[in-house]
């Protein structure tokens, strides 16, 4: 179990802003967080890593890794942490960036097998691909047998393709050590499948802590399926007028009355949803 | 010219390249922790000691050789107390060089450094760290083998640099023949005795070996950049 209740004043996009997280998480959870860039998350990754300061009281079952009188520095917390850009250690071959953690070579040989890297123990990281090396990054994450793994943003800078498949392996990975993870991500399939509680931050405080079909389900009413998405341009066409909306990666046309076309302002997030065939926007 | 060849005294480059060596293997040293702190730190200090340790490049050698003269001899604090307790003289001799030596090329060793270590991704270091490692581990580890050419110019920048120094030489040490007489000196010498070819001859070989040296280096850095796929 671990007991977090922190604060921290940044200076954020907008200001001055309180991060102030009050949680508990228990052993084994995978916990999602995510909300909008600037709200605080990464800032928050870094000060369970004992990267950053903040005030408040941080425990790990009996451990104590900070209150008033004690701050456990970075290097005894025993954590492990998966950057976003990698961050191998160029002079090392793969297998040797794990070993640096713990000489513990059947654990290493283990991890590289379950990952697949095997035949790339010996190579350097900067003849590796973008997926090579995050997965490298994640056995160097896990070689001291982390009570947490902290990501941030793991798989962000990698295709769509090769994400699912990274996001099976972390899948693999999380149930043969049952490690508690907070992973930091802006991708809802990828927060979906991978873990059993999201935590959405905005402005430094949790806006809302549930499972993930409660945070993502955006139905609402008699509604059979709906889409957020942004509002793009209003096209005028004679008596009715035509709303382009950005949906993921798509881009769709709803056809909207004069009246919704006044409520409504370009740049706006919306939700596209449907009754039987008769589109509605809200 | 082939009996000046014979003639020819090489204490001068022996004294300049002992100099040179044990003034780069001190200030490596002294450098070190120094270069670490200065990539690291976001106090409100750096700049001030930034500014102090790149004072030598811009003062003229005459202003530092007046000071460290002053600060060494036996009428200054520093000087008398190493003259009472160690029976050490500071001035004129191999000591005192080895000292102002270490003051004018802080500059040339620091900087590189600081550079090399602010040029290491600071996730990289952080990742250090999250393995457990000290401060001492991650530099020796992680950072130094990561920044090779950055460490290989601080020490043959600081090496060329102490042999090539001539006004802090002359001041400090004066021009005692095998004890602080220097090759810049030496040919300094020569040249106000009009004994031009040994000067010719001096200075050829000063050219030459500093061509050599710093051509080295630069074949090094390229190998490494294409090594590590810059």
């Amino acid at each position: 179990m671990i007991n977090i209740n922190i604060n921290k004043e940044l200076h954020g996009a907008k200001g001055l802003m309180n991060l102030k997280v009050d949680l508990q998480i228990k052993k084994g959870e995978f916990v999602a967080l995510t909300g909008q860039s600037g709200s605080g998350k990464t800032t928050f990754l870094r000060i369970l890593a004992g990267l950053e300061k903040a005030k408040g009281s941080i425990k790990i079952d009996d451990e104590i890794w900070q209150d008033e009188k004690n701050y456990l520095p970075t290097q005894k917390r025993g954590i492990g942490f998966v950057f976003q850009d990698y961050a191998l250690f160029p002079n090392m071959s793969v297998l040797d960036n794990l070993l640096y953690v713990k000489k513990d070579i059947k654990l290493a040989k283990k991890l590289l097998e379950i990952t697949d890297l095997s035949q790339l123990e010996n190579k350097m990281p900067n003849i590796l691909s973008g997926g090579q090396k995050q997965r490298v990054s994640l056995c160097r994450s896990l070689m001291n047998e982390p009570k947490l793994l902290l990501m941030d943003e793991p798989l962000s800078a990698l295709d769509p393709k090769l994400r699912t498949k990274l996001q099976n392996e972390i899948l693999t990975l999380h149930k043969e050590f049952n490690t508690t993870t907070i992973m930091v991500s802006h991708d809802p399939s990828e927060i979906y499948r991978l873990s059993n509680r999201v935590i959405v931050l905005n402005h430094g405080e949790v806006l809302s802590d549930a499972n993930p079909k409660d945070t993502f389900l955006k139905t609402q009413g008699s509604a059979k399926f709906s889409f957020e998405g942004e509002l793009l341009d209003i096209i005028k066409a004679d008596v009715l007028s035509i709303a382009i909306i950005a949906i993921g990666q798509q881009i769709v046309e709803v056809v909207i009355t004069d009246d919704e076309a006044k409520a409504l302002k370009i740049g706006q997030r919306l939700n596209v949803g449907t009754k039987a065939f008769s589109p509605i926007i809200t | 010219m082939i009996e000046t060849l014979s003639y020819l005294d090489i204490t001068p480059f022996i004294i300049s390249f002992k100099l040179a060596l044990i003034t780069t293997i001190i200030l490596f040293i002294i450098s070190l922790p120094l270069a670490w702190y200065l990539s690291q730190t976001k106090s409100k200090a750096k700049p001030f000691i930034e500014a102090i340790t790149a004072l030598p490049i811009v003062l003229p050698p005459s202003v530092l050789g007046f000071y460290m003269l002053w600060a060494l001899s036996i009428n200054s604090p520093i000087g008398s107390f190493f003259e009472e307790h160690f029976e050490i003289s500071l001035v004129f001799n191999f000591t005192g060089l080895v000292i102002a030596s270490c003051f004018y090329s802080l500059p040339f060793m620091v900087q590189p450094l600081q550079s090399g270590f602010e040029s290491i991704s600071k996730n990289i270091i952080e990742a250090s760290y999250i393995s457990g490692k000290s401060k001492i581990q991650t530099i020796f580890n992680i950072a130094l083998p990561n920044m090779k050419p950055a460490v290989l110019t601080a020490i043959i920048v600081t090496f060329a640099h102490t042999v090539g120094e001539f006004g802090v030489v002359l001041m400090v040490g004066g021009s005692i023949p095998g004890e602080t007489k220097v090759a810049s000196v030496a040919i300094y010498e020569f040249v106000e005795i009009l004994d031009y070819s040994s000067a010719h001859l001096y200075s050829a070989l000063m050219i030459v070996m500093s061509f050599l040296v710093l051509l080295s280096v630069y074949i090094f850095n390229q190998k490494q950049k294409k090594k590590f796929g810059l």
